[in-house]
């Protein structure tokens, strides 16, 4: 792989959440990087911090929650020292985001054109006539059947796959860096699901955008993303490129993951289980926090928390099994 | 050969779409359905959203009255069946629903929530209804220390164990799941999944299975059935509909759905479904794939095509296999 610059780089964000029945430790010191172009995955069970890893890059983390420490550089600019006026000239241009529920993201007051058009008009100053001429534009590269026609509709007017085009349309208006997709084909059928894969592929080819792809589907991880990060608990378990994830898995939970998915190309009688279940993040377990449900524990996983090590280049895991050895040598 | 426990013969379900004075159209939800399930055995049924496949499993149960076409109970006509012998019916058949929230009445505890089939069948009351409300959560995993608490003190995953063990309250002998797992994290899903296996084993339950992932209605069933606008479209076992799937919609469905493998992801799709399912109320003629089949004729547009047997009971609607 040919070094590419790095877009975004995530240095131990921590995020918590001061609730009445305590502090909900979401994110403890999560670190990743993005490059030009890539799709990076963010997977992992409900609850485990993907969309406060999200909502923490783009500065929309609601009180009680409060993005306690850590870095977030987009090109060597720290978004977390940003007025919330500088942030708002980011959002929407340089990082913009579709959400899992096109129907909930979008005005039912107002029509689509109108709508996937604000963008032109807050960030770049165009006329409002103009403005939805170019979106008509934007909607046709999203493959959207009469986009003129389609523009003039609300939203209650269209599909769900429709609709969710038309929110990729409005977040790719002004060419972002950086898409963040949280969940966008959850709620989709198959077919139409993998009509939105096909069409994300092309326009990132397209647009040179790179992509943060939120997701608690590992079979849309295999097929969409470069890179992958799985999460666990508030902390990333492991990250490395999507076939050396799916091929030789190393952190116990990302292993027992997917061996809990019912797959087709081996049909078994019994799926295996992970023990236990996803721990409260209000005093989260110590050391290791996947530690009470993983099989290999060891002594040394109650007290420490393993720091991410890199196994080989482009391959880290956070996990004691892999950490011993180096110490060893 | 094992007997059919349920079987449709052309079973078909319109909605009537009103105006204020007169009927002005209809919704196609289900139309002339031929289906078995046979005694044992878990039925999948997959399509896409809107296809119908609740209405079937619902008309199915007579839950809804069928506009025209028959279902049969262990050969007998459910449609004729005595007030009586309906409530034995009832008994004898339960649901397990998708969302755990919404199916669990949150007034409710647990023991009376698991126990009301038992009140309403009047199996069991006062403490024998609390031993087999014991039972079956120790069934199902859950423990004696559950028993006086209320919905909302329940994870997802519970929850639906406690969906699962007032479905089994009055020892049905079929249970309809109806996207019983799609609301659950994978890990939750593996559990539920391994438990309901078990119990159809312990217990002899049939199941028909509802679910939009295909992957998990691979892993659970037996025989598969694929749904498209109201009509089933191929019908056979895990291996006939899924190894060897004939209907272009089938193979189309398959290939869309993602993988595990990343290396797959460049596989050539022969059949790319384009374009979005048709509108139940106005439903294109003859075949109703046909505007988006890769192989349409001029036959497919007009004549409807029967589902007919390619071999071992593989049941197919498409006029390419009409001949064999």
């Amino acid at each position: 792989m040919e070094a590419r610059d790095r877009l975004l780089l995530v240095d131990k964000l921590v995020t918590q959440f001061f609730t009445y029945g305590g502090v909900v430790e979401a994110l403890d010191e999560v670190s990743f990087e993005i490059y030009d172009g890539e799709i990076l995955g963010l997977v992992g069970e409900s609850g485990c911090g993907k969309s406060v890893t999200a909502a923490s890059i783009l500065q929309l983390v609601q009180k009680p929650g409060k993005v306690m420490s850590g870095r977030i550089l987009l090109n060597d600019e720290d978004l977390l020292q940003k007025s919330e006026k500088e942030m708002d000239a980011i959002r929407g241009s340089r990082i913009s985001i579709i959400f899992q529920d096109p129907t909930s993201s979008l005005n039912p007051l107002f029509r689509i054109g109108y709508q996937v058009s604000e963008p032109y008009v807050y960030h770049q100053g165009r006329p409002k006539t103009v403005a939805v001429r170019q979106a008509v534009e934007i909607l046709k590269k999203t493959g959207l059947p009469d986009p003129q026609d389609k523009a003039s509709n609300y939203p209650h007017e269209l599909s769900g796959g429709m609709r969710q085009r038309a929110m990729i349309a409005m977040a790719l208006t002004c060419q972002p860096d950086l898409l963040i997709a949280d969940e966008p084909t959850t709620n989709l059928d198959v077919t139409i699901e993998r009509q939105i894969l096909d069409l994300v592929k092309d326009l990132q080819k397209e647009f040179g955008t790179s992509v943060l792809w939120i997701t608690h589907d590992m079979a849309v991880i295999a097929q969409i993303c470069d890179r992958v990060c799985v999460m666990y608990a508030g902390n990333i378990v492991e990250q490395t490129d999507v076939w050396t994830l799916f091929k030789e898995p190393c952190h116990p939970y990302t292993v027992q993951l997917l061996r809990a998915i019912p797959s087709e190309a081996v049909t078994v009688d019994e799926l295996e289980e992970i023990p236990g279940s996803v721990p409260r993040l209000i005093r989260p377990p110590t050391g290791c926090r996947f530690h009470p449900r993983c099989s290999k524990a060891m002594p040394i996983c109650r007290e420490v928390k393993p720091q991410e090590t890199d196994i080989e280049p482009g391959h880290a895991v956070a996990c004691h099994l892999f950490t011993e050895t180096e110490e060893h040598a | 050969m094992t007997a059919n426990l349920f079987e449709c013969l052309k079973l078909t379900k319109y909605f009537p779409i009103k105006s204020i004075f007169r009927q002005i159209g209809k919704v196609h939800a289900v139309e002339e359905v031929d289906l078995a399930i046979p005694e044992g055995q878990t039925v999948g049924l997959v399509g896409e959203s809107g296809c119908g496949k609740t209405t079937l499993a619902r008309t199915l149960l007579y839950l809804l009255r069928p506009t025209a076409g028959e279902v049969l109970y262990s050969g007998e006509k459910v449609g004729e069946f005595p007030r009586k012998r309906l409530k034995a019916f009832r008994r004898e058949t339960a649901i397990v629903f998708q969302d755990p929230y919404s199916s669990l009445d949150p007034r409710m505890v647990i023991a009376e929530v698991v126990g009301e089939p038992l009140v309403i069948h009047r199996i069991a009351k006062g403490e024998d209804r609390e031993d087999i409300v014991l039972e079956i959560l120790e069934r199902v995993g859950l423990k004696e220390e559950h028993m006086y608490r209320y919905p909302h003190e329940f994870s997802g995953g519970q929850r639906q164990r406690l969906a699962i063990a007032r479905a089994l309250a009055a020892d049905p002998g079929f249970i309809l799941l109806d996207e019983a797992t799609s609301a659950l994290d994978v890990s939750v899903q593996a559990k539920i999944l391994n438990m309901l296996s078990a119990l159809k084993t312990e217990l002899g339950l049939t199941y028909m299975f509802i679910s939009h992932n295909l992957n998990v209605v691979r892993h659970l069933s037996d025989r598969i059935g694929v749904m498209y606008v109201g009509r089933l479209i191929e019908f056979g076992t895990r291996e006939q509909v899924f190894d060897n799937p004939v209907h272009p919609y089938t193979r189309g469905l398959l290939l869309a759905s993602p993988s595990l493998d990343p290396d797959d992801r460049n596989r050539p799709r022969e059949v790319a479904l384009e374009g979005e399912v048709p509108s139940a109320i106005n439903p294109p003629a003859g075949c109703r794939f046909h505007p988006r089949c890769p192989n349409g004729e001029l036959k497919c547009e007009e004549d409807r095509p029967a589902l007919v047997d390619i071999g071992d009971g593989h049941l197919v609607s498409c006029h390419r296999h009409d001949s064999a």
